[in-house]
């Protein structure tokens, strides 16, 4: 009864946040109803059994994804109210495609049925008496260790890309030579002056 | 109440689904609004994922959401990187004047 009701709170605030994140008008409050969104699809993680995929994504999605797109939107200085311009004549065509795409996937969620051999078929069945964590962990470094290997490599293309792309040297910035400080001679650095008594240095 | 089953979080993955793709019809202006639109198109393939490997007892879907996030992360990175280098060289982020590249 709990969890139903559960489930019916998780759903509705992740649906309403995620109508708000296309609609808001200013762009942070997108992010936070991003972040809300995700939240609340964590909870239904939670629900549905899957505690590590739950957490999963508060970490890398409230922690991470999240705080990234915070970080661009401030840092961009854009003029907000402009953005919003052409958001009414836009509206009548993606809102004609999103109703004609739910109705498309109720006709399927419709008329849709398990196969009967389904059971069969399983890749990685749910072991007995493991904890969510303990089973996941024993799939993805056991079976699917190279996907997981995989997986890895991607974010590593991705965290170079991402640095490449937005790496700029600016001119005039002093930075530290190593050749030209290790380089240096006596020659360059001390000069040697014959001081008549009260004359000083002059010039 | 009625009992909940698969056919009610596939629903909530439908219509997370599609105002993902309302989303990116509506927001022309704005790459950022884009980029989370996509991020909530694969976060309502992720309830589906995790949903069917629930109710099936199969590990191997919650598995698939776990790389479904790696990219969906690697993706945010690399958009977030593309749309910085591309308000530099321009100053506004509107989708409807990318023409930079003339394809």
């Amino acid at each position: 009864m709990l969890a139903n009701l559960a489930f019916w709170a998780f759903s509705g605030v992740a649906i309403a946040s995620a109508l708000m994140v296309v609609v808001a008008r200013n762009p942070v409050r997108s992010v936070l109803f991003l972040i809300l969104a995700f939240f609340s699809a964590a909870g239904l993680f939670v629900l549905l059994g899957a505690e590590f995929l739950a957490m999963l994504l508060i970490v890398v999605y409230v922690g991470a994804v999240a705080v990234l797109f915070l970080f661009v939107v401030m840092m961009l200085d854009i003029d907000f109210a402009e953005l919003k311009q052409g958001f009414l004549s836009y509206l009548p065509l993606g809102g004609l495609i999103g109703i004609v795409l739910a109705a498309e996937l109720a006709m399927i969620g419709l008329n849709w049925e398990a196969a009967p051999q389904a059971e069969a078929l399983r890749a990685a069945a749910m072991p007995e008496g493991m904890s969510n964590i303990e089973a996941l962990g024993t799939v993805i470094y056991d079976q699917y260790v190279y996907f997981f290997q995989a997986a890895g490599l991607i974010l590593l293309v991705a965290m170079i890309g991402a640095i490449v792309l937005t790496l700029r040297h600016k001119p005039g910035v002093k930075r530290q030579s190593v050749t030209a400080q290790v380089g240096r001679d006596r020659k360059d650095a001390v000069e040697m002056l014959d001081i008549k008594p009260g004359q000083g240095i002059g010039e | 109440m009625m009992e909940i089953g698969l056919g009610h979080y596939l629903a909530v993955a439908a219509v997370l689904f599609t105002i993902g793709v309302f989303g990116i019809f509506v927001n022309r202006k704005n790459v950022i609004i884009l980029l989370m639109s996509i991020e909530l198109i694969l976060l309502s393939v992720n309830v589906n994922l995790v949903a069917f490997s629930s109710f099936l007892g199969d590990l191997a879907g919650q598995v698939f959401a776990l790389f479904v996030l790696t990219v969906a992360a690697a993706e945010a990175a690399v958009g977030l990187a593309i749309l910085v280098v591309y308000f530099r060289n321009r100053g506004d982020i509107s989708v409807e004047g990318v023409n930079l590249m003339k394809g």
